[in-house]
């Protein structure tokens, strides 16, 4: 019934469109955070997403959106039927793009004591909140400098370990919670943690359009949603499968996509040259370039794919000096450019 | 005296009613309120019968907003009895936001989101919901000097109507309009663009200078709303003028070549250039309208094509940009330029509030009674005390939840969420000019400093006769960078009133539930008094009065004496405000910033 914008329709915004699929082949690289002017198509593009990506295979009636456990990785109610308790039905379920609220409360994000059953039954049941919703697919956060500082702890918290412990009311309850954070957000308003920063994988810089055509063609596109939304959708259904069907070939690809030595010897170099701390800028490379081949079908990652991916890993990650204007963009660029001038 | 704005306001509420989810709604600029009641009664008319206006007064709480948990349907009932938010209960109307430069985050994060999606969601106390709220939001801007509308907000909403005063509608007139609506409602999806109008809005909004998307976006569909309202099927000039008038002027930040005059254009020949926009200036936007005729808006425009024909070798942005100029009375391009220039120098205001957001809001709760202050936290105790209901021997529905002492939980508040460093700098003729650049160089050290420490830093100058504040408190430091950077120096040295302002700040970050730390860069050599008036001596005076009275205000204070040679002026006026005294020459950068945290530690113990 309601009609959402196709993501394919989207007027340019290519690096935050490889982002959001680079997620989407390799879950793993962690989050996407999205700095920029309003009115980029931020939000129209996370929520573009959930159209795109392939349906999952989870357990039938698990309330978390388990895939079938192999290995007792699943919640309770998984496990048990693994265990031979039950037996296990398989269906399939669409990936998951939740939207969290910026006035949710913290029961709703972690899950809390169901009220209703508690009080007409007295039972103690565990109602499960938006992490657990958010299993196995994305989480959208628009504005994340203005979601309160416990709220955005515990997200993180969540993403970083994989799984959601709740302690509250007598309720004790733990269950996996993998999701992709994706956060935006615009610096001229408030200024994020840099805590906060280095746990997104990836980092994008929308800009508005300042082209004439370009900005033309996005309030075209967006008219002709306006005016038939069902056959704007219809319109673009091509596209979108073509889409989908790359996200496939990406995933299927990824297990077998290499990446050779040389690649890692530079991404460890660019980190050491742009003083990145830690392993976390070294790791999110390896992953973004190999989900990028896998992405582009090539069979082992080259320096040209790794040359395209790093600003995305590493903007973010630079030991920032709030007075130093220079756009943590250029500086990383520069140093890609050096990098493989002297190479 | 027949003010413009009469027929915008009419325009306004018609087109908002036509397409209200797509244009999102209205800022009205301080309008009185008798005036904006009859706009909106206006409003009301032309939305179907039976639409609803809901009016968010500045203390709604957010599950009233929202939807929450009806606690007295919860309690009989014995389960969760949802109550829909304002928002979803004026679906299919307007809402009505009075005072919104006040509007909490909280309250601006629902209003944005049901502007982009045209639904609120329902995350909080156990409820997950979505609820459809297709409004208009009608926000009231009574902003002082220093506030501004959230950009956020204003970015979303179409339109911005000045000078709402005195209005009234004739009763005919209102028929007539709401009739024309009814009629044109229905049209609205099938107009199309007559003559690549889209792209000459584009063209203006950019040669405007503005940056965001969505007002041209919002322009084009005022303009597509425009053309229903006149029984058309395209969109033509007409509508793209009106729509780009009442929707990119207003946020324009720059002019392109200044158009009231343009004497270049007359030259291509065309001798009836001006009059191609004088022509279409009465039927589509007469800016006198006759008040009596109640015709108008149903059958106004005869449709202006045949002008079209004279400007046939222009680019149809050149003609919009010429005929929305010319719509105009002349004065009024400075005055929005003005006021665009002032809106985007207050870019970050958003980012401030999410700071008090924290504040005075509850985090979670804890076991306790509630008294000696202590909020209760009805819906905590009643969650603790459920799984328990069984066992105290509540069997039926009937009955009340057994509520025991030990189930009370009370709410908890965050509490100081850290230090707002207030820097007071003397940017007078006396002691600054020499040294206002080795002040600056220690502010940006501190500022550096307090960006490690996540405090926030607001920013007081004083010369001449006044102490501004040029940067409220905030966690942006760039920009306080860049205001820091932009100081002038020169004039007199009004000590007193820099430190009546300092405590004002300080006050006003303690009541924000921050602790302030004042930090003074002056010579301390007066020469203004708190009147005004010039002369050392009553200055003198008047600051060591406020020194005192800075004092009995107990905020801890640095004052860092930027003399060239201390002679016991900044000592002095340091004592008399009990802030700890350092003279510039001996505070090397280090060390200030090493003084900063000190005092903070002492002011913390």
């Amino acid at each position: 019934m309601r009609h959402v914008y196709p993501f394919s329709a989207i007027v340019g915004q290519d690096e935050m469109k490889l982002a959001l699929l680079l997620t989407a082949v390799d879950p793993s690289i962690g989050g996407v955070m999205v700095f920029g002017d309003r009115g980029t198509g931020k939000s129209t593009a996370v929520r573009g997403l959930a159209g795109l990506l392939p349906p999952m295979t989870v357990v039938e009636g698990c309330r978390y959106g388990c895939a079938v456990p192999k290995d007792g990785a699943g919640c309770g109610y998984c496990d048990r039927g693994h265990a031979g308790h039950d037996k296990i039905h398989k269906t399939k379920a669409p990936v998951p793009v939740v939207d969290l609220p910026l006035g949710a409360t913290e029961d709703r994000v972690v899950g809390a004591l169901d009220l209703e059953k508690a009080l007409t039954t007295g039972e103690k049941a565990f109602e499960p909140g938006l992490l657990a919703r958010a299993h196995r697919g994305f989480l959208y956060v628009d504005e994340v400098n203005l979601l309160e500082d416990h709220l955005v702890d515990l997200l993180l918290d969540a993403a970083a370990t994989g799984e959601n412990v709740v302690e509250r009311e007598g309720v004790s309850v733990r269950h996996p919670a993998r999701f992709v954070l994706v956060g935006s957000g615009n610096p001229e308003e408030g200024e994020l943690r840099p805590q906060l920063l280095d746990r997104f994988g990836l980092a994008v810089d929308v800009k508005t359009p300042t082209e004439l055509a370009t900005r033309i063609e996005v309030i075209r596109r967006r008219d002709a949603f306006d005016r038939d939304p069902a056959a704007f959708v219809a319109h673009w259904e091509k596209a979108e499968k073509a889409v989908r069907k790359r996200i496939q070939k990406g995933r299927d690809q990824l297990p077998d996509t290499t990446v050779p030595d040389e690649v890692l010897e530079r991404a460890t170099a660019l980190c050491a040259k742009l003083g990145t701390d830690g392993l976390r800028g070294e790791l999110t490379l390896l992953r973004t370039v190999r989900a990028y081949a896998a992405l582009e079908g090539h069979a082992e990652a080259t320096l040209a794919d790794l040359r395209v991916i790093a600003p995305l890993c590493l903007r973010h990650r630079l030991r920032r000096n709030v007075l130093d204007e220079a756009n943590s963009t250029t500086r990383v660029e520069r140093a890609i450019d050096e990098l493989y001038a002297a190479a | 005296m027949t003010s413009p704005s009469w027929n915008d306001a009419e325009l306004i509420a018609a087109l908002l009613a036509i397409d209200p989810t797509g244009l999102g709604g209205v800022v009205l600029d301080h309008p009185s309120h008798e005036a904006a009641r009859e706009w909106l009664t206006l409003v009301r008319a032309c939305l179907p019968d039976g639409a609803p206006m809901r009016r968010v007064p500045a203390s709604v709480t957010e599950d009233r907003l929202f939807g929450g948990v009806d606690l007295a349907a919860t309690l009989s009932a014995g389960r969760l009895v949802v109550e829909p938010g304002v928002l979803a209960a004026a679906d299919g109307g307007t809402v009505v936001l009075p005072m919104a430069e006040r509007a909490s985050a909280a309250v601006l994060a629902g209003l944005v989101e049901v502007l982009d999606a045209h639904a609120v969601r329902v995350e909080r106390e156990g409820i997950a919901a979505r609820h459809e709220a297709r409004v208009a939001l009608v926000c009231y801007d009574e902003s002082a000097d220093d506030e501004s509308l959230p950009a956020a907000l204003t970015d979303r909403l179409a339109f911005k109507l000045t000078g709402l005063h005195v209005y009234s509608c004739a009763d005919a007139r209102a028929t007539a309009l709401s009739d024309a609506v009814t009629a044109a409602r229905p049209r609205l999806a099938s107009v199309t663009d007559g003559a690549a109008w889209l792209d000459a809005v584009c063209e203006l909004a950019q040669a405007y200078g503005i940056v965001s998307l969505r007002a041209p976006l919002l322009a084009w569909r005022a303009a597509r709303a425009h053309a229903a309202l006149a029984g058309r099927e395209a969109v033509t000039e007409a509508d793209a003028t009106v729509a780009s008038r009442l929707v990119l002027l207003p946020r324009a930040i720059t002019m392109p070549s200044p158009p009231p005059p343009p004497p270049e254009e007359s030259n291509d020949e065309t001798p009836p250039e001006p009059p191609s926009a004088d022509d279409d200036t009465p039927p589509d936007a007469p800016p006198e309208p006759p008040p009596e005729a109640p015709e108008p808006p149903d059958a106004p425009e005869p449709p202006p094509a045949e002008e079209e024909a004279s400007d046939d070798a222009r680019p149809p942005a050149d003609i919009l940009r010429d005929a929305v100029a010319a719509s105009l009375p002349p004065g009024m391009l400075e005055q929005l330029l003005a006021q665009s220039g002032m809106q985007r120098g207050v870019q970050g205001k958003v980012g401030e509030e999410t700071v008090s957001l924290l504040r005075g809001r509850p985090r979670g709760a804890r076991a306790g009674e509630p008294r000696g202050g202590a909020r209760l936290h009805l819906l905590e105790t009643l969650r603790v005390a459920a799984p328990w209901q069984r066992v105290r021997g509540r069997t039926s529905r009937e009955q009340r939840v057994a509520l025991r002492k030990d189930d009370f939980r009370v709410r908890r508040f965050i509490e100081r969420t850290g230090t707002t460093v207030i820097f007071v700098v003397d940017a007078s003729g006396s002691s600054a000019i020499a040294r206002l650049s080795e002040a600056k160089g220690a502010i940006e050290l501190l500022l550096a400093e307090s960006y490690a420490r996540r405090d926030r830093v607001s920013l007081i100058a004083f010369r001449g006769a006044t102490a501004e504040t040029l940067l409220p408190a905030t966690r942006a430091l760039a920009r306080a960078k860049r205001v820091l950077a932009a100081l002038p120096g020169g004039g007199g040295t009004p000590m007193a009133t820099a430190i009546d302002a300092a405590v004002t700040a300080a006050i006003a970050a303690e009541r924000s539930g921050s602790a302030p730390l004042v930090v003074f860069l002056t010579d301390g050599r007066a020469n203004i008094a708190r009147d005004g008036t010039p002369g050392r001596g009553k200055a003198a005076e008047d600051a060591l009065a406020a020194g005192r009275a800075f004092a009995m205000a107990r905020v801890s204070a640095l004052f860092v004496d930027t003399s060239l040679r201390p002679d016991g002026t900044g000592r002095k006026l340091a004592d008399a405000m009990r802030a700890r005294y350092v003279p510039l020459p001996a505070a090397n950068s280090a060390a200030l910033s090493g003084l900063v945290r000190m005092v903070q530690q002492e002011a913390g113990a």
